[in-house]
């Protein structure tokens, strides 16, 4: 698959407001469990006012994949980073190298684990679940193009009061 | 049995000694969670509670989660405290949400209780199986929301929730809260003053367990459907503008407390309205943890309070703004952030300091008691001095608002216990007295004193059900509906923004089957409730409490409203009594507000019924 057409999870800090039902519906699919230190996409909140969540950006050339010692970590054409569990011992060196702190190591398996986006059920339940539909499932061009629009958006409103 | 972590910890702060307790199943079907096993505990654990004083190594402080936190399940991550209270002398209790109660159960607790005292000033962490009792020698003094920064540094780990008190507490402020998160407090009944007798100053979880359900993908499911409910009408309110929605509504009906509730409009209204407030100060919204509705405004003032970041809720603004004459949001949110920071219940908060300043103007309290404040409704400098001063006991007028409105007006005297608007100790919430009257019944009769979260009657006034203005006795029934089906929804323990979405009590039943595998009826559930509300009734009953106490202040009898809309609205005395005893003959209660044998025994209370049951 080209990158131009990999579509990836991402934010709107706007709407955002640090619920973490996706870290608890990823433990739920991911594992089965309810935990959400065992989610995949993780909330970041810095107070007073930040919220948003990150999962994996399907990076060109990721890092993690270079920095792994033992060959553990391969990327699929659709961007998705696939973990061979034999493979990986732990020792946590692409979890310092990923920038967006979304590569980790499992709680009690110490393996590292990273968003599949559901590739067994073919979209991101956490984007199907957000309840504020601040989660979304789109290649970067087309989060660009909400974001023009959103801004143009705003800027008509503003010359419109004025 | 799932949900439930199935232990709790027992803390003996005096000795530094830790054990545990089972959470069996007999329990969890009798008494749910939260509201339930407090009343249950405290009830067992202190046989005389008359003779205990709240500040002693005596008093016991429970925390309590239920069987959803750390679940998905919408709004369900809720902790809740409770303690004989220091402000009330009678069963002190408040909750709290966020994060807090889904690390902790996910740490593999479903509560904490704490006896005794500590010799120095210490805080708790549970980390798993690791618990510790750690010296806060460093953090004692600190703010709240320092206290979250310096024990998650001195952790190495973020992730931890922290649970605090401010110097408010470590002083034993009677109003003093427990806060979690910033933005999210233990609020009433001074539980954080009880926190502070024992040299507690907080407790930090951390949790790495996965929280087991009975049915995992039935849950998902259900939870799915109940989200999507969630943001439909029911709670659209609390989505866009937030609790203070509220403003505008009450002031319309004549029914926002204004000036110590001597009025129930404010001309300012529309200046500290929710509609105002979205447009010009709130900055974010934000939800607790597994919350699909997000209520929070979080707000940032402006000008002369630039930088001042808080979450203004209606009971705050209200209590803080129109009950003290104040019509500046900048103030207002400057004012919230005092008493989350310095840790005290800013709903009794507003509701002192709106006492103290009709006493300063009818001249009973002077520029001498308030050490040269100018304690005048509407002014904000005073109304900050005089929180601040409230908080660190400072000089005269600090010491004297620290007390609460009861023991303050007491010690003033001059005939302001007249308008000292509180019940059985604790301040009364912005609810109008004499324009919305099954509120005030509800109040009047609440477990905790003059309480707007234990059965929610002001709702059948506000939506015009009845006739808000009069009494009789049918109203005794909607209390007690509405008493009973809360105590479920506060032993869940669930959000109560969350109520318009269940359909049924069968609903709220549904979810506890789903997460426990314990299977209960709507029918059942609800009994529990009941049986919830007589356990602290009967700790009450032993604490001194009996019809006596069930009343509303002097002013919702004797001095009728000045406003248009509702002028001349005041409870007739013959109306409430008759609205009583409708209340008690629903309740199985004597007349004189004690539960009969007969009642206690229906319900499996046979303690309760040996200990304080009457006969008909």
């Amino acid at each position: 698959m080209e990158s131009r057409l990999r579509k990836i999870i991402v934010c709107d800090p706007d709407k955002c407001n640090g619920c973490r039902i996706c870290e608890y519906i990823c433990s739920f699919v991911s594992e089965g469990v309810l935990n959400i230190k065992k989610s995949r996409i993780r909330v970041v909140r810095i107070e007073p006012f930040l919220n948003l969540a990150v999962a994996c950006r399907k990076c060109e050339d990721p890092p993690c994949v270079k920095a792994c010692p033992r060959d553990a970590l391969t990327q699929k054409p659709s961007g998705i980073i696939v973990v061979e569990e034999n493979k990986c011992n732990g020792c946590g060196w692409c979890v310092e190298t990923c920038p967006f702190g979304v590569i980790r190591l499992h709680l009690d398996k110490r393996k590292i684990i990273v968003c599949d986006y559901c590739e067994k059920h073919g979209y991101p339940r956490c984007v199907e679940y957000c309840p504020k539909e601040a989660l979304k499932y789109v290649t970067l061009d087309q989060a660009a193009r909400e974001l023009s629009k959103k801004a143009v958006q705003t800027l008509m409103q503003e010359l419109a009061v004025k | 049995m799932k949900g439930y972590a199935g232990k709790y910890l027992i803390i003996d702060l005096t000795r530094g000694k830790t054990s545990m307790g089972r959470v069996d199943e007999s329990f969890a079907l009798n008494y749910i969670g939260g509201y339930g096993f407090g009343a249950r505990m405290l009830y067992d654990m202190m046989p005389k509670p008359a003779e205990v004083d709240p500040f002693s190594p005596e008093n016991v402080l429970i925390w309590w989660t239920g069987p959803l936190a750390g679940t998905i399940s919408s709004a369900g991550n809720k902790y809740a405290v409770f303690a004989k209270s220091p402000l009330t002398g009678i069963f002190g209790f408040g909750i709290s949400s966020g994060l807090f109660a889904s690390e902790f159960k996910s740490a593999g607790w479903d509560g904490v209780v704490f006896t005794g005292r500590s010799e120095k000033p210490v805080y708790l962490t549970i980390d798993d199986e690791n618990i510790e009792l750690r010296s806060a020698s460093s953090i004692w003094g600190r703010t709240t929301w320092e206290t979250e920064e310096m024990i998650k540094e001195e952790l190495g780990d973020e992730s931890f929730t922290v649970a605090s008190i401010g110097p408010a507490g470590e002083r034993m402020v009677r109003l003093a809260n427990i806060t979690n998160e910033r933005n999210r407090q233990v609020g009433r009944c001074g539980l954080g003053a009880v926190m502070g007798s024992k040299n507690l100053k907080a407790v930090a979880a951390r949790g790495t367990k996965d929280v087991e359900v009975f049915d995992i993908e039935g849950l998902v499911k259900f939870i799915a459907e109940l989200n999507e409910r969630c943001q439909g009408p029911a709670t659209e309110k609390y989505r866009v503008y937030g609790t203070p929605a509220n403003i505008l509504v009450h002031d319309k009906l004549g029914c926002l407390p204004s000036y110590n509730f001597q009025r129930g409009t404010f001309e300012y209204a529309e200046e500290v309205s929710g509609e105002m407030m979205l447009k010009t100060h709130v900055k974010k919204i934000v939800a607790c943890a597994g919350c699909p509705i997000a209520c929070d405004h979080v707000n940032q003032a402006r000008e002369a309070y630039a930088g001042t970041v808080s979450s203004v809720d209606y009971e705050s603004l209200e209590l803080l703004g129109p009950n003290c004459g104040i019509r500046s949001l900048d103030t207002i949110t400057k004012a919230v952030e005092i008493c989350d920071t310095l840790g005290v219940d800013t709903i009794s908060a507003g509701n002192v300091v709106g006492w103290a300043m009709e006493c300063f103007e009818r001249g009973i309290l002077t520029k001498d008691d308030t050490d040269g404040v100018e304690l005048r409704f509407g002014n904000d400098e005073a109304l900050l001095e005089a929180l601040r001063r409230m908080c660190l006991k400072e000089g005269r007028l600090g010491m004297l608002l620290s007390e609460g409105v009861r023991r303050a007006s007491q010690i003033v005297g001059k005939g302001s216990e007249r308008f000292a608007v509180h019940c059985k100790g604790l301040e009364w919430a912005a609810y109008e007295l004499r324009s919305l009257q099954t509120s005030t019944l509800g109040f009047a009769v609440s477990n905790r004193g003059a309480d707007y979260l234990r059965s929610g009657s002001y709702q059948v006034d506000v939506k015009g059900q009845v006739d808000r203005l009069r009494l009789d006795k049918s109203r005794g029934k909607i209390v007690y509906d509405g008493e009973n089906q809360y105590a479920v929804i506060d032993s869940l323990i669930i959000c109560k923004f969350t109520r318009g979405v269940f359909k049924s009590m069968g609903e709220l039943a549904k979810l506890y089957t789903l997460v426990t595998g314990l299977s209960m009826t709507g029918e059942q559930i609800l009994k529990a409730g009941e049986r919830i509300h007589n356990v602290a009734r009967c700790f009450n009953v032993k604490c001194g409490v009996t019809r006596k106490d069930d009343y509303p202040p002097p002013r919702a009898f004797e001095d009728p409203l000045p406003d248009d809309i509702v002028k001349g609205a005041v409870i007739r005395r013959e109306e409430y009594e008759e609205a009583l005893d409708g209340y008690y003959e629903c309740r199985g209660w004597s007349r004189n507000g004690v539960p009969l044998k007969r009642k206690l025994l229906e319900l499996g209370l046979s303690k309760e019924a040996e200990e304080v049951g009457v006969e008909a």
